[in-house]
């Protein structure tokens, strides 16, 4: 938003503030004091209709499995951008480009639950090129590219269970990191009784390497450790930048009711990983080689079908003594959240069980490991000593804290869930200083530039887990909600309460100007490299190879070429490839066929795009543009003869009489 | 007394809220670089008879370069043809004659400039009315404009 107009704005509505202000004196309101803050909060999101927020918000989906986008602090929803699920509404998980990146080594999954995106970073700050986000259930990994919003890459974890603990990206995107939540067997399909959970279980903590200039992930290593559950992890940031800290919990090693058998210990704990030293002993032959099948789908090009690359093979290293790069903090008790505060000095967990938040100190820590305060060891991997690492228990914090986020002027938020609040305190007194409902029971929060050397003080989103009264009902389930306060003040403010798509699990916010100036518009045909694309209209037609048909068709304002086309057959396999021949941006066009098992396709400018349809009955087929292009719109549709399979009406196309 | 200001000051404001509206809105988020604003009324002489856009003074044309030729057929028949036909209607007029009809500045900056032609100058208006779809920007830089105007020399030549 541009500030003077803001600005004048604020003058209005606090103007707009005291004239209701004014009235409520006159006729003796009571809440005079809240439709004040209300004015004032109104205010603070209002972005005038045409205007830009000043950030992007990308909000995970949770089990939808998907990533939306919003503007903030207007909260205007911009976008879902399909990652994990299908989605039928463009196409993505149906259409032929888009199919293999749903597919992995148990086959095609339509659906997963996506939990924590994570912005790419050069120099510890988020650079708005790429954006992450994990695949809960089977485990995985997929980017997103910022250019297009679309998601291009997918990445599936081997040996692991349940990859929550992922996709944080370290300082300058060397690595994105993954790890099992569910310790399994270590081992290709290894069939073994459940009770030989703590000899035969293993965790798995992945470190995939990102290619610096296509953002391309390859699964580097991984390490073996304990059979505990990993939850959470983070990149250190400044001095701990070579650093990844996971929270472990479970470390009772319970396979069964963990409700009670994995919160009997008094502490866990953070694994602290140095990743530059654990990658110097793979480069050095410390790893073993160990098959494993995982998919990694991408596309090769600017554009066509997204290919299957089945890797096989796996680099694995089991902590070995004197190492020295893997190290347990111990840390009260079942700790969700890790977070490093943008000097990268703290190291806050989050222990959902205990009635502290625990801070360790890194500096402590390298300490604390040079002169070897160990309390023990573990699988080779040394535990620290509490005393040595902790620097301050933040008391009172309610009850169950989860996950802290920072504003770099010395504050550190932490969303706390059973007691349904957000508590700010300070990084040198380690005292609680303001505290927040949050409705209701809050998990992540985020701060707009957060989890960065430099996030800025402004916004904070509390994600919330339930809505229960706070909107008009909408039945026995509804969406979970988001909120958002300003935190440029002493006291934070809720500003905006509002529900958004599956469940919010994390979100990070960037700064829009970040992001903007590469946004693409069109696909430029010059650059359409996909391997059916329409290059000129008139290549338009319909090739035959036994009983698979391709139809090479184009769109423009308002038609298909061809749009006639006779001579399928009943048990042929139609491919509609389907190139937008528009160079203007925003105008899609999408096709879809009557009785065709499959979702419709939207098509950007200068795309291609093909969707797959086995006609079963004999008949005329319409097909219309499922996108309202042009004021012909309704115009733009067009007729597929079927004929009986053995019938010999020939192959013909056309558009138009001449 | 104190209370008052803050009041009167809202009044003021209030009246002020028209004025506020009447100054917002007129930017445009279109990034479209080759769409200048051009004032409705007062076209001048070039811009009646060349059109309105980045060509804003006679193109030099000579003898028909083969070369250029052939870089504007290959773009035309990526970005053009599915609109127009040589002869005959489409979704657009027929072009095989156009520089009959029109300047290769004309029809460089309908090329470049197709959403400000249609919008501000009279023979677009016109040819919007009788067409009523808009000829949309195809990303045509103004060198393969260029090439594109001489690809339609050569094909009136051969053709007519
Ligand atoms: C989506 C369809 C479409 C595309 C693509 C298109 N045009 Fe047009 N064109 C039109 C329409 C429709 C008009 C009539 C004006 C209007 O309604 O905008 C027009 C008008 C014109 C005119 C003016 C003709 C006259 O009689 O004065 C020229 C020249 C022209 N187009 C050239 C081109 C060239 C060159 C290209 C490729 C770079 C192109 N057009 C691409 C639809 C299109
Ligand atoms: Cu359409």
């Amino acid at each position: 938003m541009d500030n003077k107009k803001s600005n004048t704005l604020r003058g209005l509505l606090l103007g707009a503030g005291f004239i209701a202000v004014a009235a409520f004196i006159f006729t003796g309101c009571p809440s005079q004091q809240s439709m004040f803050d209300s004015g004032d909060a109104a205010q603070k999101v209002y972005v005038a209709p045409g205007e830009h927020d000043e950030y992007y918000g990308f909000f995970s989906g949770g089990y939808s499995g998907q990533l939306s986008v919003w503007g903030l602090p207007s909260a205007r929803f911009l976008k879902v951008i399909p990652v994990f699920s299908q989605d039928p509404e463009t196409g993505y998980g149906y259409s032929e480009e888009t199919k293999p990146l749903l597919m992995t080594s148990y086959g095609f999954i339509p659906w997963d639950d996506s939990h924590h995106p994570h912005i790419s970073q050069t120099n510890g700050d988020a650079d708005g090129r790429w954006i992450y986000i994990n695949a809960n259930n089977t485990p995985r990994i997929a980017r997103i590219d910022l250019q297009t919003f679309e998601t291009k890459e997918i990445l599936e974890l081997p040996n692991t269970g349940g990859n929550h603990a992922s996709s944080f990206v370290t300082s300058n995107s060397e690595y994105v990191i993954g790890a099992t939540r569910f310790s399994i067997p270590y081992e290709m399909d290894l069939d073994v009784p459940i009770d030989s959970y703590s000899e035969e279980f293993r965790g798995a903590l992945s470190f995939i390497a990102l290619d610096p200039e296509t953002g391309m992930m390859e699964m580097d290593f991984q390490i073996l450790v304990p059979p505990y559950n990993y939850d959470l992890g983070r990149a250190g940031k400044g001095p701990s930048s070579d650093w990844v800290f996971f929270t472990t919990y479970n470390t009772e090693e319970a396979h069964t009711l963990l409700e009670v058998n994995a919160s009997r210990n008094d502490k866990d704990y953070v694994a602290a990983v140095n990743w530059k030293r654990a990658a110097e002993l793979v480069r050095n032959g410390a790893g073993e080689t160990m098959s494993a099948e995982y998919y990694h789908n991408y596309y090769e090009g600017n554009q066509g079908i997204a290919i299957n690359d089945v890797k096989d093979q796996v680099t694995v290293l089991t902590p070995q003594d004197g190492q020295n790069f893997i190290y347990f903090l111990p840390t009260p008790k079942s700790p969700h959240g890790v977070d490093i505060d943008p000097t990268g000095e703290y190291i806050v967990a989050g222990g959902k069980l205990a009635t502290v938040i625990p801070v360790h100190s890194f500096s402590r820590m390298i300490e604390a490991i040079e002169n070897q305060r160990f309390e023990g060891h573990v699988e080779n991997i040394p535990i620290l000593d509490y005393d040595a690492t902790i620097i301050g228990e933040v008391e009172n914090p309610g009850l169950g804290p989860l996950h802290t986020e920072f504003d770099g002027r010395g504050y550190a938020y932490t969303s706390v869930y059973i007691s349904s609040e957000i508590v700010k305190w300070s990084l040198e007194t380690f005292e609680v200083v303001d505290r927040i409902d949050a409705y209701y029971s809050i998990g992540h929060l985020m701060i707009t530039g957060g989890d960065t050397k430099n996030p800025d003080a402004r916004y904070l989103v509390g994600l919330t887990k339930t809505a229960k009264d706070r909107y008009l009902p909408t039945g026995p389930k509804q969406n979970h909600p988001a909120q958002l306060y300003d935190i440029s003040g002493d006291r934070m403010q809720l500003l905006l309460d509002f529900p958004t798509i599956g469940e919010p699990h994390y979100a990070q916010a960037i700064r829009a100007d970040i992001v903007t100036p590469n946004v693409k518009q069109i696909y430029e045909m010059e650059d359409n490299d996909h391997p059916y694309a329409l290059r000129r209209v008139a290549d338009n037609r319909v090739e035959r190879d036994g009983d698979v048909v391709r139809i090479y068709m184009s769109s423009t304002r308002s038609h298909f070429r061809p749009d006639n086309i006779e001579g399928i057959r009943v048990g042929d396999t139609v491919y509609i490839h389907l190139t937008n021949l528009e160079q203007e941006w925003d105008v899609v066009h999408g096709i879809a066929v009557k009785g065709a098992n499959n979702s419709e396709i939207l098509v950007a400018p200068g795309q291609t795009k093909s969707i797959k349809w086995e006609p079963t009955r004999t008949g005329i087929y319409p097909f219309y543009c499922t996108a309202f292009c042009s004021a012909l719109h309704q115009e733009m549709q067009g007729y597929i003869r079927v004929s009986a399979a053995d019938s010999d009406v020939p192959l013909t196309w056309s558009t138009g009489g001449n | 007394m104190n209370t008052y200001k803050p009041i009167l000051t809202s009044i003021a404001l209030f009246l002020l809220i028209p004025l506020f509206y009447a100054c917002g809105g007129e930017e445009s988020s279109d990034r479209q670089t080759s769409q200048p604003e051009v004032e409705e009324a007062g076209l001048s002489d070039f811009e009646l008879e060349h059109g309105i856009g980045p060509v804003t003074e006679p193109v030099e044309i000579g003898e028909i370069d083969p070369d250029l030729v052939t870089k504007g057929r290959n773009i035309y028949e990526m970005k053009c043809e599915m609109c127009h036909n040589y002869q005959g209607r489409m979704v657009g007029p027929e072009l095989g004659n156009v520089l009959e009809r029109r300047s290769p500045e004309f029809v460089m900056n309908f090329i470049l400039n197709p959403g400000g032609m249609t919008r501000d100058h009279p023979v677009g208006q016109e040819l919007l009315r009788e067409y009523m779809t808009v000829m949309p920007f195809q990303n045509v830089q103004r060198d393969e404009a260029r090439a594109i105007v001489e690809y339609l020399r050569f094909y009136y030549e051969e053709n007519y």
